[in-house]
């Protein structure tokens, strides 16, 4: 009486990891595939894809003005996505970029908004550190509660989003209401004196954005913390074992990740919007999480990702005007390509072995530790 | 004094404005049971509101469009699932992309489906949004007080609490509901007890897309009265990933919780203006995170929280 | 061949070979319904492999396995489960929040039970077997013993009459123990045929009918249980001495660099892992530690690192109370631990990193200023791959991708590097080969002769018996003896190993 086969067709095992061309190349082609696809699609319902593409990309780079408005696409999405990797280097799932770059926001506003008679330089740099600290305490809030009742964070950030969003419309509606505005409640523009001054015509943000990188880049890859945030998020065991307090590096990165995007949240507001609108992340804080894993927690490739993203948001608009289709466009595309990197990603880590060779692949792919624990 | 007819009025407004939560609550909660937090729901419901639009105004049948429209959350919770299961990608951002995407594809298919029409709104058929009025069963429906409070609601409020109350009866009195929740508490444990658990992650998590996708098409069919809006899910998607929380992972109990986050959603229009809006919608945020906060004080007994959430399986690791 | 009796279970042959290690060859085995079989054997010896086979996990590469006379093909649990073979593991398979009951009926087939009909099938079954169990108690409120009758519960639920235990006394009290033992008896008298993995002696000599030895991956025959003693047990488990001519170098010993003082240590569950453990180690000596796995050797090595807080006693590094350090002081003092365990890559090495960045795992905060100098681990990475001959694609290769010994040597050579002055090393050549392992011994004296106290936590007791100077031997957490390597046998170690205190069983042997 043979016991029927019961194998599966196919069983998964990780394997021996591919060099870095080769993986590089694979998430090439997974990009070149997704924008296939985002163009069979576009096809089907009546366009010419290389065409839109095209205007996509030439939307972007067309005038230095079409170039400047890329580059404040850019600003708050790389921005976001730095703080991000800071926590999910440490595998702590923040998903709260978005309620840290509001409340970095609302901290810088107030001093836009009440504290503009002071020297313009010391204002600036006070709307910095004061959205700096707004993020970081929105990141801090869920770091202590983690580590202290062991709080799910990634459901307690996302809670913490909104209630960020409805303080900035409790503002806007109550004690921050323009009185001068007609309609809709607003809250009043800022006062040349606190807006950022503009570098090559754009707002200084940009300058920001390119410290920011390089800071994150050293910051992880060169001192003493950085170190600890790689050993916490390898293993905590591993790094209680070295001597390093858990507790306190989670805490400490989760106040950076936080005020990290709330200097975005401060560039937004008092630099591309030059007031604080329910508006003010719109999205960003989600997508900074999308660019920052497709970075692979890399800041430099981050820089690059978050600038492909933003041809993709200007490259919307372009074809908006210029074909009547949604901005929406965008966002349709990103999905795509993160979609098809991510399902690459599977076969840099793992391979599929077929049912039929299995027996001897079986016995190859078990690693060492099996026998060992035979006691 | 308030009127009985006024409390009367705002229990109808608030169950209606919770019905789309039901559907979204109850989607994430079957998702959740097997351990995967699809933070897609948005994205979800996104594409179940343009599916099930797009087939009711094809079809001008009810029916039809919720089919549609559970088709349509099926294939997108389908992509979050091949990709977090089968290819054990993060769960958190495929589900932050699937939203992402899914309301932009409905977005960007609803502006070409405007551009489409002649007067430049994209309007379902009087006949359709006749069918999608709140029932009125005579006899039944004409009991003072009574009538009104259970039989004069639209069809999506029935079939919402009908699903909850399936899945509620799946997850809790079937075999199939014990191994689910298996699943989702110790993957291993399901797994050494013979318990197909790829299998079951796919059968749960492409049913809550669709469910999810039902709730898109009260989003899209009856809130804006018929017409096509952009982004016309609105953050509901993610009002029921707070639900689900609150509802400590019941479908019955998310009946009762999605018609309290209606109630909050509504009662702004009931309240005196002292109180700020803000403070209404916020409201549910706080409520949920309180509920989270205070779960995880009391330890991992007092939480419903499925203790492998978040986390893929891969059989070799145990 | 079907005699007048069917086994239960006959195994034929049975070889496995897990990539070039041979972890079962050419096995024997029979069981009997209404009988209680134990399977002995030191740590590695195959057990724990020959029962996945049995129990499904595994296949044979060679010989067969016959269930009620038939030879079979056992594919997956579920098939074992189909044959009636059900098999209760080390570490429980449990849904926390789900009852006694629910858990028993989980991946059943058929319709979902009421309540009312199950808890009566469940407490039928208890009855029938002689189990104690409230089926509407959640899983996460129960003792260790509780979750085991649900998992005994559980295979017997599913009608399985072949039992298989792999060391459940492991995590049990002595009083938890004989409740267990007074149900397997009453399922052998209830015709089941029941295998249980153990390492106790006593235990085997109370439980069992008959007895199969297994050493280094080959059944060593079978005795009936009546028929042997302790004495006699131990030697056939542990084989005769083995020379391995390891060196053992005499060096000045005269000062004292750790004293462990009635240290007592509670696991997270709130089990005893230590009690009242004393001794000492001094300079230029090796001070081996035998014990069964899961004696408290882990927690030792904790205390001392500083990475649990001992509940009584104290711990004393050159004459100073090392309570209340941090990790990273104790680190600092000069005591370095490196402890291999089972997956090598669970403590002490980063996977996701490449050798610099784990030789920095310790010495990261040392230098001024906010920056990490990674040239001295640089250069260290360099020296160990020349001095240890490590094999590796690149100082800057993820550790995880380099193989098993390969791994350890980067982990004990990082701890050797730091020049310590107490060096605790806790199975240092698990799953190397042979020459690797001589080079572990090797490199450990050359530490010794330095003046350097080293503590080594070691399975394989001909090693224990050659390299060190002294063995501390722990059963239970409690410490049965520390004797001279010199002066004790193989068999009076593993005697002690089992519960015996030195007083005992020094009369043995010798």
């Amino acid at each position: 009486m043979e016991a029927k086969k019961r194998e599966p067709l196919l069983r998964v095992v990780k394997h021996a990891e591919l060099s870095r061309t080769q993986s590089f190349l694979l998430r090439l082609l997974a990009v070149v595939v997704a924008l296939v696809v985002g163009g069979i699609f576009i096809a089907s319902i009546g366009y010419n894809p290389l065409e839109v593409y095209k205007t996509m990309v030439v939307g972007c780079f067309r005038s230095v003005m079409a170039f400047q408005a890329t580059i404040k696409f850019c600003i708050p999405m790389c921005i976001a996505a730095l703080g991000v990797t800071l926590a999910f280097k440490m595998k702590f799932w923040n998903i709260g970029g978005e309620g840290q770059l509001i409340m970095g926001a609302v901290f810088a506003s107030y001093f836009a908004l009440f504290c503009d008679g002071m020297p313009h330089v010391p204002l600036i740099i006070i709307m910095f550190l004061a959205g700096f600290v707004g993020g970081g305490i929105w990141g801090l809030i869920p770091a202590l509660c983690r580590e202290k009742w062991g709080t799910n964070e990634t459901l307690f950030t996302l809670m913490l989003n909104y209630i960020a969003l409805y303080i900035v419309t409790y503002l806007r509606d109550g004690p921050w209401r323009d009185p001068q505005a007609a309609g809709f409640n607003k809250i009043a523009r800022f006062s040349a004196n606190s807006q950022l001054d503009k570098v090559a015509g754009i707002h200084f943000g940009w300058i920001i954005m390119i410290v920011l990188v390089v800071f994150v880049f050293i910051y992880l890859s060169k001192t003493k913390q950085g170190y600890e945030i790689s050993v916490v998020g390898e293993s905590r065991d591993t790094a209680r074992y070295a001597g390093i307090n858990v507790r306190r590096v989670v805490i400490r990165t989760m106040f950076l990740s936080g005020g990290i995007a709330g200097i975005a949240g401060m560039i937004q507001a008092c630099g591309a919007d030059a007031t604080l609108s329910t508006g003010v992340a719109n999205g960003v804080g989600f997508t900074g999480i999308i660019i920052a894993w497709l970075a692979q927690l890399n800041p430099i490739a981050t820089l690059v990702v978050a600038f492909a993203f933003s041809i993709l948001e200007k490259g919307s608009s372009v074809i908006q005007s210029s074909f009547g289709l949604s901005t929406a466009c965008a966002d349709v595309l990103q999905g795509i390509i993160l979609f098809f990197i991510m399902a690459i990603e599977f076969f840099v880590r793992y391979k599929i072995v077929f049912a039929g060779h299995k027996e001897k692949k079986l016995s190859q792919a078990k690693p060492e530790k099996k026998e060992a624990a035979g006691k | 004094m308030i009127s009985l007819d006024f409390i009367l009025k705002f229990i109808v407004a608030a169950v209606a404005a919770g019905t789309p939560l039901l559907f979204g609550t109850v989607g994430e909660i079957l998702s959740e049971k097997v351990g995967h937090l699809n933070l897609g729901v948005e994205g979800m419901m996104s594409i179940g509101a343009l599916t099930g639009f797009m087939a009711g105004y094809g079809s001008h049948n009810l029916a039809v469009s919720m089919i549609a429209a559970f088709a349509g959350g099926m294939v997108s919770a389908l992509i979050y699932a091949v990709l977090t299961i089968g290819f054990m990608a993060n769960q958190n951002v495929i589900g932050l992309t699937l939203t992402i995407f899914g309301v932009g594809f409905a977005n960007f298919v609803g502006v070409y489906m405007v551009g489409k029409t002649s007067s430049n709104t994209w309007q379902l058929s009087a006949d359709l949004i006749s069918q999608m009025k709140s029932i009125h069963i005579p006899l039944l429906s004409d009991i003072p007080v009574i009538g009104k409070l259970i039989f004069s609601y639209d069809p999506f409020t029935y079939t919402g609490i009908i699903i909850a109350l399936i899945c509620g009866w799946y997850l809790f009195k079937t075999k199939a509901g014990l191994n689910t929740q298996a699943i989702g508490e110790n993957p291993a444990a399901a797994d050494a007890a013979s318990i197909q658990v790829t299998k079951w992650k796919f059968i749960n998590i492409v049913l809550g897309g669709g469910i999810c996708g039902i709730g898109g098409a009260y989003c899209s069919m009856i809130i804006n009265g018929g017409v096509w809006i952009s982004d016309c899910v609105g953050g509901l998607g993610w009002i029921s990933v707070a639900l689900v929380i609150f509802a400590a992972w019941r479908p019955q109990t998310a009946i009762l919780g999605s018609f309290i986050f209606g109630a909050l959603r509504v009662l702004k229009y009931y309240m005196p203006s002292v109180i700020p809006i803000a403070f209404f919608n916020m409201l549910p945020f706080i409520i949920t995170a309180a509920v989270l906060l205070i779960a995880s004080i009391r330890g991992t007994k007092g939480s419903h929280i499925p203790e492998n959430l978040g986390f893929n399986y891969f059989r070799e690791d145990r | 061949m079907g005699g007048e009796v069917k086994n239960a279970i006959r195994c034929e042959k049975i070889s496995k070979v897990f990539g070039n290690v041979i972890a079962n060859e050419k096995i024997d085995l029979e069981l009997n319904y209404g009988e209680i079989l134990a399977l002995l054997g030191e740590n590695g010896s195959g057990k724990t492999t020959l029962m996945n086979m049995i129990s499904g996990i595994y296949h044979p590469d060679e010989g067969t396995i016959y269930v009620n006379g038939e030879p079979v093909s056992i594919q997956s649990p579920l098939d074992a489960q189909k044959l009636g073979i059900g098999m209760i593991h080390q570490h429980f398979k449990l849904v926390n929040i789900f009852s006694a009951m629910e858990n028993i009926e989980l991946g059943t087939p058929g319709k979902k039970l009421p309540p009312k009909e199950l808890r009566a099938r469940v407490t039928a079954l208890c009855e029938k077997y002689g189990l104690e169990t409230d089926p509407l108690k959640p899983v996460h409120d129960m003792s260790v013993s509780e979750k085991q009758t649900v998992e005994i519960l559980k295979i017997l639920y599913r009608g399985a009459n072949i039992l298989i235990l792999d060391e459940p006394t492991a995590v049990l009290t002595p009083q938890e123990t004989e409740k267990l033992f007074e149900i397997l008896r009453h399922m052998r008298a209830a015709g089941c045929a029941i295998i249980i993995i153990t390492h106790k002696l006593n235990e085997v000599l109370s439980i069992s009918d008959r007895v199969t030895i297994l050493r280094k991956g080959r059944s060593f025959g079978t005795v009936k249980t009546a028929e042997v003693d302790v004495s006699k047990l131990t030697e056939l488990m542990v084989g005769r001495a083995v020379n391995l001519e390891i060196e053992r170098p005499a060096t000045d010993r005269s000062e004292e660099v750790l004293k462990v003082v009635d240290l007592c240590v509670e696991r997270s569950d709130g089990s005893t892992a230590l009690e009242d453990v004393s001794f000492h180690v001094n300079r230029g000596e090796i001070l081996g530690v035998a014990g069964i796995a899961g004696s408290g050797q882990k927690e030792l090595c904790e205390s001392i690192a500083g990475l649990i807080t001992p509940k009584k006693g104290a711990i004393l590094y050159k004459k100073e109370n090392m309570a209340g350090k941090t990790p990273r002081e104790i680190i600092e003092l000069g005591i370095s631990m490196s402890f291999v365990p089972e997956d090598r890559l669970g403590m002490g090495l980063v996977a996701g990193m490449g050798m610099t960045d784990n030789m920095l795992l310790k010495t990261y905060t040392r230098g001024k200023g906010a920056f990490v100098d990674r040239a001295p681990a640089k250069k260290m990475a360099e020296t160990l791959v020349d001095k240890f001959g490590i094999v590796t694609a690149g100082i800057e290769m993820p550790v995880r991708m380099m193989s098993g010994g390969n791994v350890q040597k980067v982990l004990l050579g990082r701890e050797i590097e730091s020049s310590p002055d107490l060096l605790i090393t806790a199975y240092p050549v698990r799953g190397l080969d042979i020459n690797s392992s001589y080079l572990v011994y090797d490199l450990l004296n050359e530490q010794k002769k330095k003046g350097v106290a080293v503590l080594y936590i070691g399975e394989d007791l001909d090693v224990l018996l050659q390299l060190c100077d002294r063995i501390a031997v722990l059963c239970h957490g409690r410490l049965t003896g520390v004797v001279d390597a010199d002066k004790v046998t193989k068999e009076q170690i593993g005697l002690m190993m089992t519960g015996e205190n030195w007083e005992e069983v020094r009369e043995y042997g010798g």
